[in-house]
């Protein structure tokens, strides 16, 4: 059998779409998780016991159930949520683009808000003590103090998990989106190109984790406090 | 200054603090000595409200501190907290950690907070080291960081956490010469500690604690030389010894 890197000269520019896609899930899924994450973990550790149950069942819930079941959730209840509720009676479309965010968004955030949880429970309780000693508000104590501090402590966990996440965007070809994964499928399966395809997008995967992983590593080593110059 | 009538505190069934009752006067230093487990270093923190009392109530200026009361803010304002472990904020740099509260907290302007930090560090020997963090210094500089930042809210009251037991024994003087200075000011204090040559030297009256309960006040030179209760005697028979 003979590899036909013609094929992949032809294929680049629709890979490429498709790595683009599946950067653009990563990076809006890191910032949505992380942030719906964080109001998760801020809201499990506070004293308020229907605010922390809800936490508390919504990160369960979701760490209990495949990625890949969200996405059709998602994907087929959403549009006929939306008519009921908006009493059309019918389905709305969703486009697979949002569905798609929205999913990545509100499965990670249950990831993320276990460790930004465990990053504010690595805090002393003395800083929290500082904070309202000096009057801070609950608010502010949060922002500048105690989530600063918390991040820094579970970065790289928090750097592992977006490597995580990044392959999890895989599945999105279960509703057919065109990921790097799935503009590699479709080529393949159109051409006839399975080995040039599946190796390519093989090694692109490969090179992004990589280097993500060795990124970690290098920010373990320059988080301590002290080291800073 | 400061009053405190019947103040109660129960952690589940065991009673912390007893009943206690005393009355700091402005400009007073008070020290809070005795043994460990006896309730010092939960009843100077009712004092800001770090810990909450079941029972009785602290007034503080004009602040009235009572079970359920919550909004504390006045109260964090008016006191100035020092604690053992300096817990100052490790991601921002000494400049950052004695102004943070003065921004955000009184609403100064960032150039007034920072000419203040300034100020203070120097009162305190720091100007060399505005910008480091904290992990970058001794125990005793952060511990002078911690009186600085504290200091930065202008407060009447400063509290002192037993400022000098996590340090190594050759920085405690530089710790306590600040306090000292502080006291020297006029500064209202309340300190829990075991230097006792500081308790001597500078304070005006010692609150002698045992089993949660203030055993004993008396004016420092009295406590040491004279103690009235069997509890305080043998406390001090045991401090002293060497």
């Amino acid at each position: 059998m003979r590899v036909d890197l013609a094929a992949l000269v032809s294929a680049w520019p629709f890979l490429m779409k498709g790595l683009w896609f599946t950067l653009e899930i990563t990076l809006v899924g890191v910032a949505g998780g992380v942030i719906f994450g964080s109001l998760l973990a801020v809201a499990r550790l506070s004293q308020n016991r229907v605010l922390s149950g809800f936490a508390t069942a919504y990160v369960n819930l979701m760490r209990s159930i495949p990625l890949i079941l969200v996405i059709f959730w998602v994907f087929f209840l959403v549009p006929w949520a939306i008519g009921w509720l908006t009493n059309h009676g019918r389905p709305v479309a969703v486009g697979a683009s949002l569905t798609i965010f929205t999913t990545f968004v509100l499965f990670e955030a249950a990831y993320y808000a276990e460790i930004v949880r465990a990053g504010f429970r690595s805090i002393s309780p003395g800083q929290y003590s500082a904070c309202e000693a000096l009057g801070l508000s609950k608010f502010h104590a949060y922002i500048y103090i105690l989530f600063p501090q918390a991040i820094r402590n579970v970065l790289p966990i928090l750097l592992t998990q977006t490597i995580i996440l990044f392959q999890d965007t895989s599945l999105v070809y279960v509703i057919s989106a065109t990921d790097l994964l799935g503009a590699a499928t479709k080529i393949a399966q159109r051409d006839g190109r399975l080995v040039e395809m599946y190796l390519t997008v093989g090694v692109i995967y490969f090179v992004f984790c990589y280097a993500a992983s060795q990124f970690v590593k290098q920010l373990q080593g320059r988080l301590s406090y002290g080291a800073r110059p | 200054m400061i009053e405190i009538r019947n103040v109660s505190k129960f952690f589940g069934a065991f009673q912390v603090l007893k009943d206690c009752n005393a009355s700091i006067a402005r400009g007073e230093v008070v020290v809070i000595c005795g043994p460990s487990g006896s309730g010092k270093s939960t009843f100077i923190k009712t004092v800001n409200g770090l810990e909450t009392i079941d029972s009785g109530e602290i007034v503080v200026g004009n602040f009235r501190l009572a079970p359920g009361v919550t909004n504390l803010a006045t109260l964090r304002r008016t006191v100035g907290m020092v604690f053992q472990n300096f817990e100052l904020f490790p991601h921002l740099t000494v400049l950052s950690n004695v102004t943070i509260a003065q921004t955000k907290v009184l609403r100064r302007p960032k150039a007034e907070a920072e000419e203040k930090a300034r100020a203070l560090l120097a009162r305190v020997g720091l100007s060399a080291h505005l910008s480091k963090h904290p992990a970058q210094l001794s125990g005793g500089q952060q511990q002078r960081v911690a009186i600085a930042r504290a200091l930065a809210l202008d407060p009447d009251v400063m509290l002192f956490d037993e400022p000098t037991s996590a340090l190594d024994p050759e920085m405690v003087n530089e710790v306590l010469d600040v306090m000292t200075s502080l006291a020297k000011q006029g500064m209202t204090m309340v300190c829990v500690t075991h230097e006792m040559g500081f308790a001597r030297g500078v304070a005006n009256r010692v609150f002698f604690m045992d089993g949660g309960e203030i055993v004993e006040t008396a004016d420092a030179a009295t406590f040491f030389d004279d103690p009235k209760s069997e509890r305080a005697k043998a406390f001090l028979a045991k401090i002293l010894k060497h």
